[in-house]
């Protein structure tokens, strides 16, 4: 369903962001994507929706190519896609419904269909009671549940979630997380950037973990294998910050 | 019918800039549209003096008449020449009469040298060929002089020319400077509009669905700018009617061409920069 082989990143001004990636993910699967802040997560989210290309190897998703994937492909497949990240990406002068409504009015869906689907995917995420609710007027989490609720309108077969709970706090974490499992549990498979060691132990998911742009662990590879201490990946975390502050 | 209310919504973001890339469309319009209106004006006055002859040859008062015949028959064989005719000192008199009427009796016969009229073919009556046909005539020794219109064909003629060259230059130069504001109008769109953009981007909006609401607002101001440009061309020719010169109007098809023009120069302001602002966003 998703897979990148030997994919590497470069960008012309900070180098390399991404070297020899190279996994697949299977249907209905729920995967952790984790590493320090700067380690590759946002761009491998960015290579999966193509909204930008590998310098090398390949993206594949659902049968669109990184290698080949004209314009109109790309727009196909992210219909296809759900996508949430930690700034919820709401606009601010609609309506939770009419954020929800935009995403099939903007890709031609058929009218009579809209109503039916947007109170569907609200109720889905537990806010059939603030459909008319301006984002201003919800919690980050209600707000972030808009954006799940937006990001399920087409019935994605993935959930591409970047930091999806960075901006939350403990509780909203736990809600969003539930809302994100029940989701998986329903068939989607769902990818999760995060850096919250606390959400990723206590699940028992795939977990992938970069560092500086490279794969260094993959529960999926070595399912036997404990994860790798805790200590090292709190000091590179620091490590990236200072050189990021440079 | 979304994209043509998304279209409006955008350039209500600004309103001056907008109205300002129509007033620019319709100036150029407006230089494009007077050179036109000159143009199809010259067109018919030359028209008008088709039947007008273009070169008159005098001929010596000596001359025997079987010269001057030859001299018709090759002159009737160029082929610029519609047609020759000749005037006795007969005829020549009894025209002056009466053309001039009460001053008539100043003409006495003798004092008008006869002389032939030659029609050039359509097509042919600009200032150089004319010339050339005139020079050609002298050469018969028993022709005393040849007077052609030069100075008016060719006053006419430059007057046309003029008014290519401003109407192009000047229409050319609004045009630039209206793709150059459509463009700055869909930048500050665009801009006011990243988030939506991208937000239209990630949840599979095509690159077409995205463009075009710029599209037609470039079309929309192109028309617009249009429809003005052709007030103000009809004003400016009722006030040219009214006090100097009558003069004809464009036709139902060249208005249409004029509006596709301002549409044209709307939708490639837009296509110049829409592409180029969305990629940044
Ligand atoms: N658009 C960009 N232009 C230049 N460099 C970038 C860009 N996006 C990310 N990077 C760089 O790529 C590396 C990985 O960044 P990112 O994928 O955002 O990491 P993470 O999401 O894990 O924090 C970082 O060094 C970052 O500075
Ligand atoms: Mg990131």
């Amino acid at each position: 369903m998703i897979r990148l082989t030997d994919v590497a990143k470069e960008y012309p001004r900070s180098g390399v962001a991404l070297a020899q990636i190279t996994f697949e993910v299977r249907k209905g699967e729920f995967v952790f994507l984790t590493g320090p802040s700067g380690s590759g997560k946002t761009t491998i989210l960015k290579l999966l929706y193509m909204d930008d290309k590998p310098n090398q190897g390949e993206v594949w998703v659902n049968g669109v190519s990184s290698l080949n994937a004209s314009g109109r492909e790309i727009s196909r497949l992210r219909r296809r896609l759900g996508i949430v990240f930690q700034d919820f990406r709401l606009l601010e002068d609609r309506t939770a419904e009419a954020n929800v409504r935009f995403a099939l009015e903007v890709t031609g869906a058929p009218k009579a269909t809209i109503r039916a689907k947007v109170s569907r995917a609200l109720t889905q995420v537990g806010l059939a009671s603030k459909a008319t609710s301006y984002p201003r007027e919800l919690s980050g989490g209600e707000q972030q549940r808009v954006a799940i609720a937006r990001a399920l309108i087409n019935d994605p077969f993935v959930l591409i979630a970047d930091e999806p709970t960075g901006n939350l706090d403990e509780r909203a974490t736990r809600g969003v997380f539930q809302l994100l499992r029940d989701i998986n549990a329903s068939g989607t498979a769902v990818i999760m950037a995060t850096h919250d060691l606390d959400l990723v132990r206590r699940s028992n998911y795939r977990t992938i973990e970069l560092n500086h742009g490279r794969l260094v662990f993959d529960s999926a590879e070595s399912p036997l294998s404990a994860r790798p201490p805790d200590e090292p990946f709190q000091e590179s975390e620091a490590a990236n910050d200072t050189q990021e502050s440079v | 019918m979304r994209s043509v209310s998304e279209a409006l919504t955008a350039s209500r973001r600004a309103p001056l800039l907008s109205m300002l890339g129509v007033v620019t469309i319709a100036f150029s319009l407006f230089a494009f549209g007077l050179f036109g209106l000159v143009a199809i004006n010259i067109r018919k006055a030359l028209d008008q003096v088709e039947e007008r002859v273009e070169v008159r040859a005098f001929v010596s008062d000596s001359t025997e008449i079987e010269a001057v015949v030859a001299a018709m028959k090759d002159v009737g064989e160029f082929p610029e020449v519609a047609r020759v005719d000749y005037v006795s000192k007969e005829q020549a008199l009894e025209r002056a009469r009466k053309e001039m009427g009460e001053f008539a009796d100043v003409f006495e016969a003798g004092v008008l040298p006869a002389s032939i009229e030659v029609y050039l073919r359509s097509g042919m009556r600009d200032p150089t060929t004319v010339k050339s046909v005139a020079d050609r005539i002298r050469t018969y020794h028993f022709i005393d002089d040849v007077r052609y219109g030069e100075e008016w064909v060719e006053k006419l003629y430059r007057l046309r020319n003029i008014a290519t060259v401003a109407g192009i230059a000047l229409g050319v130069a609004f045009a630039a400077v209206a793709i150059i504001i459509i463009g700055a109008t869909i930048r500050m769109t665009v801009l006011a509009r990243a988030k939506e953009i991208s937000i239209m981007r990630l949840v599979g909006a095509t690159d077409m669905f995205i463009r075009l609401p710029f599209l037609i607002d470039g079309l929309v101001k192109g028309v617009l700018g249009g429809l003005l440009a052709l007030v103000f061309v009809w004003v400016a020719n009722r006030v040219v009617n009214e006090y100097f010169i009558e003069t004809i109007f464009f036709n139902r098809e060249m208005i249409f061409l004029g509006i596709v023009g301002g549409a044209f120069m709307g939708v490639l302001g837009s296509l110049v920069s829409v592409g180029r602002h969305l990629r940044r966003v």
